[in-house]
């Protein structure tokens, strides 16, 4: 690995029972924003769980730089029912500074989960990946259930990142990708 | 006079493992809540009973029989951990039916059955104290680090693999804190009684204050609070502690519609 890269995917084929997507390759440098688009069920979540190591590699190889520190941000995270835990609480969990967040955080901070939408459970949990200390942090369709001024906040937490942040966004919104991304990487 | 009979040393022994028990099971109950596992409180304690209870048939200590039921059930339980509930509802069924016709079928095994399902906490020694206050100083100096990890983990899947974090250590603990949990409340307070107090205390707390460690002081709370007027009604009115118990918490139980209903009120 070149000593920018945090992380370089060499022909990996991954799945679950059999492989799913691949087989793809790509690197991804400090800092930097990379898109993954494609159809349903070209694998592009898949892709990102390999990473992680929620889903099973079957070719290929995944190499990580030593001090990589991953938060990875799931496609619609289930929003507990009844858990007074507060929006507060869960940034600590990843060690996130609200400081570092948007304006629209601090209606959330206080806020205990059981009392939020969809939409706002998921900005929150974005957020807190994005102000964290990690430096490579995986979104996976980040805009699912946002309204148009949450899509707006979001973009600027991207646009404002720490330059030795990178992002790896899943999105079906090829428009949002294209204003945010370095490179799109198309799965098919 | 009655109200002497709660200083007599007799019921010392009782009385604090029962409220060590009454705060440990609260608490451990609110994890299991967060972690949609409330079921496998009633599941494992039903495996266990039947262990226990094929202890007292077999001549061998009832705890270790129980221990071992409880850890096979979780151990099944955690071969496939993504099915849940319905793991949970099978233990039940096999739990409660094994300790029954054990119960049935031996002649100590009948009143044992009795004892491990329905409660019976004025007849345990000192073995029961000495276990209650290890959990509870064991759950005390770790739950802090064991909160954060079970938070993380429910919130975010697959963080520890992701970082090369070893997940299995938080894995083990709980799984051994809920076990041991389980055990001693079967074997001392009973079986459904032990599930009333792990599942009514958070169900209550999560509801009526807001913030993760608020909502468990709550639960804890609410849990010892309805243990010590069970345990006080029971002795001075002469009255059966673990259903007792069963029937305090459910009046606990209420608190939550009427938060509701006062919440709706205040709204309007």
């Amino acid at each position: 690995m070149k000593s920018a890269e945090l992380i370089r995917v060499e022909n990996l084929r991954a799945g679950y029972t059999g492989p799913v997507t691949g087989p793809v390759s790509f690197t991804v440098e400090e800092g930097h924003i990379i898109g993954l688009g494609g159809p349903n069920g070209s694998g592009k979540s898949t892709l990102l769980r390999a990473i992680t190591g929620a889903a099973r590699v079957f070719s290929g190889d995944i190499k990580k730089a030593p001090h990589t520190l991953i938060t990875h941000h799931w496609q619609r995270p289930e929003l507990p029912p009844e858990l007074a835990l507060l929006g507060r609480e869960l940034f600590s969990l990843l060690g996130a500074d609200p400081d570092k967040s948007s304006e629209r955080i601090d209606s959330l901070l206080n806020m205990p989960l059981n009392r939020m939408s969809g939409g706002q459970f998921q900005f929150l949990q974005t957020a807190a990946c994005l102000a964290g200390p990690a430096n490579l942090v995986l979104l996976d369709e980040p805009t699912n259930n946002l309204d148009a001024n949450a899509i707006g906040e979001l973009s600027r937490l991207l646009d404002n990142h720490d330059s030795h942040r990178s992002v790896i966004v899943v999105s079906h919104e090829k428009p949002f990708l294209e204003k945010h991304c370095e490179r799109i990487i198309e799965l098919s | 006079m009655k109200e002497f009979i709660l200083f007599d040393p007799l019921f010392r022994v009782p009385f604090i493992t029962g409220l060590c028990l009454a705060a440990v099971l609260s608490l451990i109950g609110g994890f299991l809540k967060m972690r949609d596992e409330w079921l496998s409180a009633l599941g494992i304690s039903q495996v266990s009973a039947a262990g226990a209870v094929a202890g007292v048939a077999l001549g061998v200590p009832s705890v270790l029989t129980a221990v071992g039921a409880a850890v096979a059930a979780a151990f099944i339980k955690d071969i496939n951990p993504k099915s849940g509930n319905s793991h949970y509802a099978m233990m039940i069924i096999f739990g409660w039916s094994a300790a029954i016709m054990l119960a049935a079928n031996t002649h100590h095994g009948e009143v044992a059955g009795e004892t491990f399902l329905r409660g019976q906490l004025y007849f345990i020694h000192e073995g029961h104290l000495v276990g209650a206050i290890i959990l509870i100083i064991f759950t005390l100096a770790i739950i802090k680090w064991l909160s954060r990890r079970l938070l993380i983990e429910r919130f975010f899947p697959d963080y520890f693999s992701a970082n090369n974090i070893p997940s299995f250590s938080h894995r083990i603990i709980f799984a051994v804190l809920v076990v041991f949990s389980v055990v001693l409340g079967t074997v001392s307070i009973g079986a459904f009684p032990s599930f009333a107090m792990f599942f009514v205390p958070p169900w209550v707390g999560f509801v009526i204050v807001e913030g993760w460690k608020k909502s468990l002081a709550v639960s804890v709370l609410i849990g010892c609070t309805a243990y010590l007027i069970s345990f006080v009604t029971a002795v001075l009115a002469d009255q059966p502690f673990g259903p007792l118990l069963m029937l305090v918490l459910f009046l606990f139980s209420m608190i939550r519609p009427l938060f509701y209903l006062v919440k709706n009120v205040w709204k309007t």
